[in-house]
């Protein structure tokens, strides 16, 4: 029986299909500048996820005597007025703009999924209602609310986290939506409904899986935005607060004594820049992979 | 047309009210009245200055007269600067910021369509990827990165231009401009190249050059009007970014617009002053965005029959 397998043509063989995902990974990993991207944001993550244990040097620590110093081979980045290790802080800094990043556009995906897939599977006056709450709420000029919420209940990141992630569920309600509508017309969805499946378990089973290619696009297009949010109003002083540390804050210091130590405004500055550089590559990559029409709504 | 522009309006009114009520009760909401901080006052001036400002009055007679205020174009007095009131300061910062703002589009504009256009019409070769690149930096570059930076350099290392005022020394308005506008040219470039891309793969350009027109008439001509249709819908959410944008710049730049009042509002806790531009800012960026749908309607046939069939 051995013998003539080896001997088989290939209409025989076992059919191995290639996935939607596998497919959308072969386009990727065509695509240089996407992999740059994905290389640096997971350097990044472990970087940030290991800082307590691989920083160079204590997040408090100061050396007064050694003052603002260029960078060195003892301080491979230089060192602020108080003679803090500049890698070290910018090393923490990047632990609080990714969680930002992450956690505020976490919050904006569930937000954004459900209301969209239930506007959309739902339909009639339930979406007409929904969805024209998210027109208003799109018309709301949302920088002004963010900075007024921030002066009346205090500078607070946990606050930061909601209001960020309030402004941008908007935009992922409305892609899910469109998706769903087009999905819900479907076979496979009739096929659900007529062995009595439940909503619920449509909507989360069948609709919301299918719905991912874009969501995840638009994801990770979003980080990089939010992350810019979290780093203005840090850079204003009305986001993150001392001690806690963040680039935008960071940046905002180096502003203030660029004059004589400009090193302190260039290597904050170059963190941000070039993760926000490697998220818009790894998103444009992944559109182009995943073959979403980018459209803007 | 006209009843497309008249039920856009109508739509606009309960999402000013939205704006104009959340404010109030948010601003109202905060702990800590705008007095608080100041030094042991004795009760009597606390009572006469909280008659003075209406805060003895309960909260719902206080929304509905400042409504009635608003109506006539009255922002009510600023609590930190006395006897000026909230418009005097917004239509004194005004004209800075608006001047700020159409030289930062024109910045924008004028780099990013070009570079759009210019990469769209060689797309995947090194005129497409050089521009392209740039825009990308343009994108990732924060202009509170970017002003610094500038100020830096041309400012502070070359001193070729002064690094901070507005209308006080020659060529003082050049950095706060590309500041403000570098962000959004990339980001026009972005639009204005994914646009043209579109339009220039159509017949009717097809036509245009078998008819032997020189391929700028075509390009400009026929190409553009279509092509910048993206970035036409773009200008009035752009618009509420400068607007933002400015707060960064002028604060940066140390310029007496109406960013630098806004913040320095949020930083003193001046109440009434973050309401009325808050008020202000919201009823701006709404008419912007109505603004450029309208136009958005107006050059694009398409939705000009949509419009018109649909009402």
């Amino acid at each position: 029986m051995s013998e003539p397998m080896t001997l088989d043509n290939s209409f025989q063989q076992a059919e191995k299909g290639t996935s939607l995902w596998q497919d959308a990974w072969i386009r990727l990993r065509k695509n240089k500048l996407a992999l740059f991207g994905l290389g640096v944001i997971v350097f990044l993550c472990v970087i940030a996820l290991l800082t307590p244990f691989i920083a160079p040097y204590g997040y408090e620590e100061q050396d007064l005597v050694l003052g603002a110093s260029p960078p060195s081979a003892a301080h491979w980045l230089g060192t602020d007025i108080f003679g803090r290790d500049m890698l070290t802080r910018i090393m923490y800094g990047s632990r609080v703009s990714l969680m930002v990043g992450f956690i505020a556009t976490g919050v904006a995906l569930i937000i954004g999924v459900l209301w969209g897939t239930i506007a959309g599977y739902t339909g009639g006056r339930v979406d007409a209602v929904m969805m024209r709450l998210v027109d208003i709420l799109y018309a709301l000029p949302f920088m002004i609310f963010i900075i007024l919420l921030m002066v009346i209940f205090g500078r607070n990141i946990l606050l930061l986290f909601l209001a960020i992630g309030a402004v941008e569920w908007l935009t992922m309600a409305r892609i899910v939506r469109g998706q769903v509508l087009s999905l819900r017309r479907q076979e496979f969805i009739e096929a659900a409904v007529s062995l009595g499946l439940s909503r619920w378990t449509i909507i989360h089973r069948h609709l919301i899986p299918n719905t991912l290619g874009p969501v995840i696009v638009y994801t990770t297009l979003t980080i990089p935005s939010v992350m810019l949010l979290e780093a203005f109003l840090s850079f204003l002083g009305l986001g993150i607060q001392p001690p806690q540390s963040s680039w935008g804050l960071l940046i905002s210091y180096g502003v203030e004594t660029m004059e004589e130590y400009p090193w302190l405004l260039i290597f904050p500055g170059l963190a941000l820049s070039i993760t926000l550089f490697a998220l818009n590559f790894l998103g444009d990559g992944l559109r182009d992979a995943l073959d979403v029409r980018s459209s803007k709504d | 047309m006209f009843r497309f522009i008249l039920s856009r309006l109508l739509q606009a009114i309960p999402v000013l009210l939205v704006v104009i009520t959340a404010t109030f009760f948010l601003v109202r909401a905060a702990p800590g009245g705008p007095f608080s901080a100041e030094k042991a006052v004795p009760p009597e001036v606390i009572k006469a200055l909280e008659a003075q400002y209406k805060l003895d009055q309960p909260v719902w007679q206080q929304y509905i007269s400042y409504l009635g205020d608003l109506v006539q174009g009255n922002f009510g007095p600023s609590f930190r600067y006395p006897g000026r009131t909230v418009d005097e300061l917004i239509y004194g910062g005004l004209p800075i910021t608006a001047e700020l703002a159409l030289y930062a589009m024109l910045v924008a504009i004028i780099i990013g369509v070009s570079a759009g256009v210019f990469a769209a019409l060689k797309p995947n070769t090194p005129q497409d990827y050089v521009p392209m690149s740039a825009a990308m930096i343009g994108i990732c570059m924060p202009s509170f990165l970017m002003g610094p930076l500038l100020v830096l350099v041309f400012g502070i290392w070359l001193e070729w231009l002064p690094v901070s005022g507005w209308g006080d020394l020659p060529g003082d308005k050049l950095l706060p401009a590309i500041t403000l506008g570098t962000g959004y040219a990339a980001f026009l470039a972005r639009l204005s190249r994914g646009g043209m891309l579109e339009v220039m793969s159509q017949d009717y350009i097809r036509t245009a050059r078998a008819k032997g027109l020189p391929e700028w008439v075509v390009v400009l001509k026929h190409g553009l009007r279509g092509g910048l249709i993206p970035v036409v819908a773009f200008l009035g959410p752009a618009f509420a970014g400068l607007l933002s944008g400015s707060f960064v710049v002028e604060t940066i730049f140390q310029i007496p617009g109406l960013g630098r009042f806004y913040v320095q509002a949020a930083f003193n806790r001046d109440y009434t002053m973050i309401l009325g531009t808050t008020v202000f800012f919201a009823t701006l960026i709404i008419l912007f965005n109505l603004l450029s749908d309208i136009i958005a309607v107006w050059i694009n046939p398409k939705l000009r029959h949509q419009v018109q069939g649909g009402s």
